[in-house]
């Protein structure tokens, strides 16, 4: 093997024997898992809408059934196994919000049904919840200044 | 059941695959080149996609690619933007505060419901020896 002398032999030599980096494989991996969790998605939007009910009702439904299934898999500890194999494919869908609030109430059974259950169900769906609702008002308030003919906004 | 399965437009669920997924690729690398946590990750969305989502930009992502836009978290985001335009519009400033919350009331209640009741049913993990 040749000395290493110099700080760009050392790097040439790291990136050599490092293994690559897996962001492709992941990427792939989140790419078709979320697009299918967003097809079964549509699938029920579709489905509503055949059965003639609007898109408002339609919508409360589809998150309603995707967060169902979601808490099912993460009771059966199967969604854990699913969400290391696709990472962002999972998180990123209304699958991984509830996720984030079925987990830790399972987790946190052991500290009891209030401060266990009840309290850490919300470590990560809180953040959530208050930053949406925030930007939601503030984009509610914001429509009423501007509310003019205009700008409209929506 | 077959009547409404050819009623369905193969291309609604191309966009639809392919939008998503772009989402969910995009989560991908801020997790892997950042480094920034799931929770962090999931708070960023749902203000980006209120903010789209007020912008008005969302709808058209929302009109292309149906589900493939409402199903990840930004969709939530633009769901609550988009009830708290709708509240204004019919009850003025209180509006502002109770159309989002009404928008996604649905999801919000089924994920806490369901929550508690897996608490109640599944076994914690980490008890397992």
């Amino acid at each position: 093997m040749e000395k290493i002398q110099t700080n760009k032999q050392y790097q040439d030599y790291v990136d050599q024997k490092s293994p690559n980096s897996p962001i492709l494989k992941n990427c792939f991996n989140a790419f078709w898992v979320g697009g299918l969790i967003c097809s079964i998605g549509q699938l029920i939007l579709d489905f509503c809408a055949y059965r003639g009910l609007n898109e408002e009702t339609a919508g409360s439904i589809c998150s309603i059934i995707l967060i169902g299934i979601s808490a099912f898999l993460t009771g059966l500890n199967l969604f854990n196994k699913i969400g290391k194999f696709a990472g962002a494919g999972t998180i990123v869908p209304i699958t991984g919000f509830s996720n984030s609030i079925v987990s830790p109430a399972i987790e946190y059974k052991s500290e009891g049904y209030i401060m266990g259950v009840g309290a850490k169900m919300f470590t990560v769906a809180g953040p959530v919840l208050v930053y949406g609702i925030s930007a939601s008002i503030l984009v509610g308030i914001v429509y009423l200044i501007f509310n003019t003919q205009s700008i409209t906004l929506v | 059941m077959n009547e409404f399965f050819s009623s369905l437009n193969i291309m609604d669920y191309v966009w639809c695959f392919i939008v998503g997924g772009i989402i969910c690729i995009i989560g991908q690398i801020l997790i892997d080149k950042t480094k920034i946590t799931s929770a962090r990750i999931l708070v960023l969305f749902v203000t980006a996609g209120a903010i789209l989502g007020g912008l008005g930009i969302y709808q058209y992502i929302v009109d292309f690619a149906g589900a493939g836009a409402t199903v990840p978290i930004t969709g939530f985001g633009y769901n609550l933007a988009k009830g708290a335009i709708k509240g204004v519009s019919e009850s003025g400033l209180l509006g502002a505060f109770t159309g989002g919350i009404r928008a996604a009331a649905g999801g919000i209640a089924a994920a806490v419901f369901f929550g508690y009741l897996a608490s109640l049913i599944a076994k914690p993990k980490m008890k397992k020896q």
